[in-house]
């Protein structure tokens, strides 16, 4: 991912804030220009839950470039406790022991490094909550 | 939804392909790819065909900035065919460019601005190596939320396969049936990347590695086939080629000039849907297939039930059940069964992929959508040589970009 690109997502990669539409509630994550239920261009932030469950997941053993050091490692679609939905890696887990359901929390981590000179990015991950 | 309709009726006159390939094809460019195919196409119009006799070309190629290090490829192309100053464009809609690029001739026609046009894709991918193809690839999805924390195109379409599996009760097991029934019809198809069939790959990489194994099972199960995202395995995942298909569409009224065994586009349709995953409410299902097939089986007035012969988009195993379902031909959850019981095998009830699939047949991205048409050309005029399905009246082509924001479909029919 280019540097400006980056910068622009930092906000809403660290701390997982998406945009509720002020015309209709909808909820957004990431922001979108246009809600795409009702067409308002007029949206306020909202912070997504920090805490959800796997929906469907897999585990990539033949990662791309940049992401090799973690492999494997598990992505997943996660639903967040407010209904919202998002992908993510889930990491401080055996890969064969996620499943459907599994309840995981967000956590802050070290997403993508772009070589040995390049930016490392950091973002959110997702593990496993202890009950 | 309501039913639209070409204002003037429109038929394929002549399809090339060239071979899909991971090697052959080393040694040229894409823009020899796809004049080889477009020779080929002229060649294929049973009276006389000059490049100069079309209005325009619509050219998909996914990539050829990063595969090539080449832009503005439809003129390029337009350029090596000799059509200029005929206008080019190039489409890129992911792995549905030249899905797209069909559909958008076929509205050139129907329009009235044209009356025969070039239409086709090609895609030189192996010029990188597979890490850098996946990665390419992977521009196809949602560059920030999806491949940014690490997901590949074999990991989306692993989460689908994870969701059905769990929604429907499909199997790892049910998936393999379709890549050994396109493996064997890819044996059949002189274009295939690959001619061989599952048991005979076993029996050669097992003879080198001093395995033995008794069937195709035996070997999909066996560490020759790793896992690449899990649930899927290498064998579920179709290949990367090098490739081009060109097809030629003119209006009925001047198509009779050029041949008397047209193949009739009878409906086309196309949709799209959100590029991440996150924001569907249903990963068993691609949405814009379903619509685009509801577009196109209205407007051919048909339903699938009437459908003879399919080509669908099978860039994994779990793909072309899905596919199966979203088109109509089985019940949402079935089609992996069905494909167990040989029900989509060439001599089953509803053929899919006769020519290998994107699996056995390979899969150059831009070339993939032109490469079905090319297909369904030949089975409807009953040319497709040792996989021709008996008798096929109506057939289907299935397109699909990345993991279903953009689906293509056309029904076409024997003239």
């Amino acid at each position: 991912m280019s540097v400006p690109r980056y910068w622009r997502e930092e906000v809403p990669r660290y701390r997982l804030l998406g945009k509720v539409c002020a015309g209709c509630g909808a909820k957004f994550f990431p922001a979108r220009p246009v809600c795409t239920e009702c067409g308002s261009t007029e949206f306020k932030d909202h912070k997504l839950a920090e805490v959800g469950e796997v929906v469907t997941w897999t585990v990539v053993r033949n990662p791309p470039p940049g992401f090799e050091k973690y492999k494997p490692y598990v992505v997943a679609l996660i639903e967040l406790e407010d209904g919202m939905r998002l992908l993510s890696q889930v990491v401080d887990v055996d890969p064969e022991e996620v499943q459907k359901g599994m309840r995981v929390e967000a956590v802050f981590r070290r997403v993508k490094e772009d070589g040995k000179a390049g930016i490392i990015q950091y973002g959110y991950k997702f593990r496993p909550v202890v009950e | 939804m309501s039913v639209l309709s070409l204002h003037r009726q429109v038929s394929v006159i002549g399809a090339g392909m060239t071979r899909f390939h991971h090697r052959l094809h080393q040694d040229k460019q894409g823009r020899e790819l796809f004049v080889e195919a477009a020779l080929e196409a002229a060649e294929s119009v049973d009276n006389d065909f000059a490049f100069g006799d079309a209005d325009a070309l619509y050219l998909g190629y996914f990539s050829s900035d990063m595969f090539e290090r080449q832009g503005h490829t439809a003129a390029l192309m337009a350029d090596w065919l000799g059509m200029n100053p005929k206008p080019a464009y190039r489409v890129e809609d992911a792995c549905a460019s030249s899905g797209v690029a069909v559909n958008a001739g076929i509205q050139a026609i129907a329009s009235g601005m044209c009356d025969v046009v070039i239409v086709g894709g090609v895609e030189k991918m192996r010029t990188l190596g597979t890490k850098e193809v996946t990665d390419t690839l992977a521009l196809a999805a949602d560059a920030n939320y999806e491949a940014g924390v690490g997901f590949t195109f074999p990991g989306l379409y692993a989460a689908i396969a994870s969701a059905h599996f769990s929604k429907h009760g499909s199997t790892w097991e049910q998936l393999q049936q379709i890549a050994i029934k396109n493996h064997v019809n890819g044996k059949k198809n002189p274009k295939a990347q690959y001619q061989e069939t599952i048991k005979e790959i076993a029996d050669k990489l097992g003879e080198r590695k001093g395995m033995i194994f008794r069937d195709e099972m035996e070997f999909l199960n066996s560490p020759l086939n790793p896992v690449v995202a899990s649930p899927l395995k290498l064998f579920d995942c179709c290949p990367i080629s090098d490739g081009a298909a060109a097809v030629i569409l003119a209006a009925d009224d001047v198509a009779k000039k050029y041949t008397d065994t047209p193949v009739r586009v009878t409906g086309i349709g196309q949709a799209s849907d959100t590029m991440a995953l996150h924001d569907r409410d249903d990963l068993t299902s691609l949405r814009a297939t379903c619509f685009a097939a509801g577009q196109a089986y209205k407007m051919a007035e048909v339903e699938a039930r009437h459908v003879d012969v399919a080509c669908v988009h099978d860039c994994f195993t779990i793909a072309e059940v899905v596919a199966t379902e979203d088109l109509g031909f089985f019940a949402k959850g079935e089609g992996g069964e069905a494909a167990s019981e040989g029900r989509t095998a060439l001599d089953g009830e509803i053929p899919v992929n006769p020519d290998g699939g994107l699996k056995a047949k390979g899969h150059p991205v831009g070339a993939t959508g032109a490469g079905m048409v090319y297909e369904i050309f030949n089975q409807l005029r009953g040319q497709a040589g040792e996989h021709q399905i008996a008798d096929a009246e109506i057939g289907l082509v299935h397109n699909v970009g990345a993991a279903g924001a953009t689906v293509t479909v056309q029904i076409y029919r024997r003239g």
